[in-house]
């Protein structure tokens, strides 16, 4: 089926899904601190687009809601968090250098076409666009994955994590046209659980090794050298 | 017919580079809280230094004099491929993208060679540093075409351009991707801020500036307005390759004029785009320009792969 065939929801979804993918590759190569939480940020946004559009599309009033909590949560309330504790612990002024930033961002393409090719024997059964949308979203997860491997500052796991569960939740929304509004809230808590226990983790490893570089807990011993 | 109005067209491009120019600089004046010259600064600039005697150095070969009228042909040749105000020209169905690239490509060497050719160390840096940056930024430009012309199935501008017009409002994710990489490598290739600051002459960073240094008189001029023209065509391709809508299919006065006047909306509005982004944007250092370029041709790969698998016949 060509894409100009389908119709102008489907177009937006696809258009949609990209633009998110998008943003999980600008994350990945991302060194500063601020300018990732922003990404971070508007890739909440895109989510919160998409869901309002599948709840206009499908008549489906319960995903506004859904909608409304992605944005109070991802939008603004973690992206808020994370901002605050960065400015407090003066880390928006450091550029973390990232090693071979070509060879991650082309092993990000790779995450990408993998996650086709694992997704492709789905389309005998299923509508292209859930296809897409389920890839997209498989890339989202592992870049994800590739973002708390690559990165140091333990803020910029906690964004990766939190983009994970953004590629989890697209691909929610696109496959299933809505799931169940326990299931949602339960999600959205979830998140809001994490994002506080990460706020106290920060502060647990910064009393311990003053730093937020993860790397540095290599150095710690049960005995004293 | 169809030649004259292929003439015009290449005229007017050629008419109205400088224009755009000097509206850019006058956005650029403004969001910086600065006194704008008129807009037609560089045409006056242009005819001043058409007027002014060329000093060349005793030690330049013929290639340094005759360098800046093969850059200004074939950058004029160029300009003459891409669709300004109608599709469907003559010029435009003899000579496909590829040949477009290599117009460029002709007048950048021609370029290297002049800066190298009169021996001073500004020249030969800018030259080196100038062809660094065109062998990154030449794949990433032809990958962001390249997923035009696999949609559209032809190479050829014109033919790939009425194609996207005749389709309607399609809303295609490779097309999202292949347009942030060519702004990244139209930023590049056309020297402007974050790679190369066209309004400086500080060795440390120039890189267009430092090959045209020894250039004087009408000779820098055609250079300039090369260069200008360059501006514009990056602009027009952007313009018309992802937002075509207006321009003419029919050789009636009316769609031309209509074609015309859409395509200066349009640029107005990218010039505006483009002084923001200045305004906001500090120059990169050398040697993370190929970290900029390499995210170009990442955005130009990962538009093909969507195009491939989003978007292809299954």
């Amino acid at each position: 089926m060509n894409i100009e065939q389908t119709d102008f929801y489907t177009q937006v979804i696809l258009s949609m899904a990209a633009l998110v993918g998008l943003t999980s590759f600008l994350m990945l190569g991302q060194g500063r601190l601020l300018r990732l939480i922003f990404v971070f940020a508007l890739q909440g946004l895109l989510l919160t687009l998409t869901t309002a559009l599948a709840a206009y599309s499908l008549d489906n009033p319960h995903l506004y809601i859904s909608a409304v909590l992605t944005l109070v949560l991802k939008v603004i309330f973690i992206p808020w968090m994370l901002r605050r504790q960065v400015l407090l612990m003066n880390m928006h002024r450091d550029i973390e250098a990232l090693h071979n930033k070509t060879a991650v961002m082309l092993g990000g393409a790779s995450l990408m076409v993998f996650s086709y090719y694992v997704l492709h024997p789905i389309v005998q059964t299923t509508s292209p666009v859930m296809l897409n949308a389920l890839a997209v979203s498989l890339s989202v997860v592992l870049l994800g994955m590739l973002l708390m491997i690559s990165h140091r500052q333990a803020v910029a796991h906690v964004v990766g994590f939190m983009s994970i569960e953004n590629g989890l939740f697209f691909a929610a929304i696109v496959a299933t046209k809505g799931m169940p509004m326990v299931v949602e809230l339960g999600i959205a808590f979830d998140v809001l659980v994490a994002a506080v226990l990460f706020g106290i983790f920060f502060l647990h490893i910064r009393t311990s090794i003053d730093s937020l570089d993860v790397d540095l807990l290599n150095r710690l011993n049960e005995v004293d050298k | 017919m169809n030649w004259l109005i292929a003439i015009l067209q290449t005229t007017l491009f050629v008419v109205l580079a400088p224009l755009l120019a000097g509206w850019l600089k006058w956005c650029k004046c403004h969001l910086q809280n600065r006194k704008a010259p008129s807009l037609l600064q560089p045409y006056r600039d242009l005819i001043k230094l058409t007027r002014k005697q060329p000093v060349v150095s005793k030690q330049a070969s013929w290639l340094f004099v005759i360098a800046p009228y093969i850059i200004f042909s074939a950058t004029v040749l160029a300009a003459s491929v891409v669709p300004l105000i109608a599709v469907d020209l003559p010029t435009s169905a003899s000579a496909d993208v590829i040949v477009m690239v290599g117009f460029f490509a002709f007048a950048r060497f021609f370029l290297a060679l002049a800066g190298l050719d009169i021996g001073t160390a500004f020249g030969g840096m800018g030259s080196s540093r100038e062809m660094t940056i065109s062998s990154l930024a030449e794949p990433a430009m032809l990958m962001a075409v390249f997923t035009l012309t696999m949609t559209a199935s032809t190479t050829n501008l014109s033919g790939a351009i009425a194609h996207v017009v005749n389709e309607g409002l399609v809303l295609r994710p490779s097309f999202v991707f292949a347009l942030f990489a060519l702004i990244l490598v139209a930023i590049a290739e056309t020297g402007r801020v974050p790679v190369d600051n066209p309004s400086t002459h500080l060795e440390l960073t120039m890189i267009h500036e430092a090959m045209i240094l020894e250039y004087s008189g009408r000779h820098l001029a055609l250079i300039e307005w090369a260069s200008q023209l360059k501006l514009m065509l990056y602009g027009v391709l952007i313009a018309n390759i992802f937002f075509p809508w207006g321009i003419a299919e029919t050789f009636t006065g009316e769609a031309l004029g209509y074609g015309l006047l859409t395509i200066m909306g349009k640029l107005v509005l990218l010039a505006i785009f483009l002084a923001i982004a200045e305004t906001l944007v500090a120059k990169m250092r050398l040697f993370r320009v190929q970290e900029f370029l390499s995210f170009a041709y990442l955005l130009g790969l990962l538009g093909m792969l969507s195009h491939i698998i989003l978007e292809a016949s299954r």
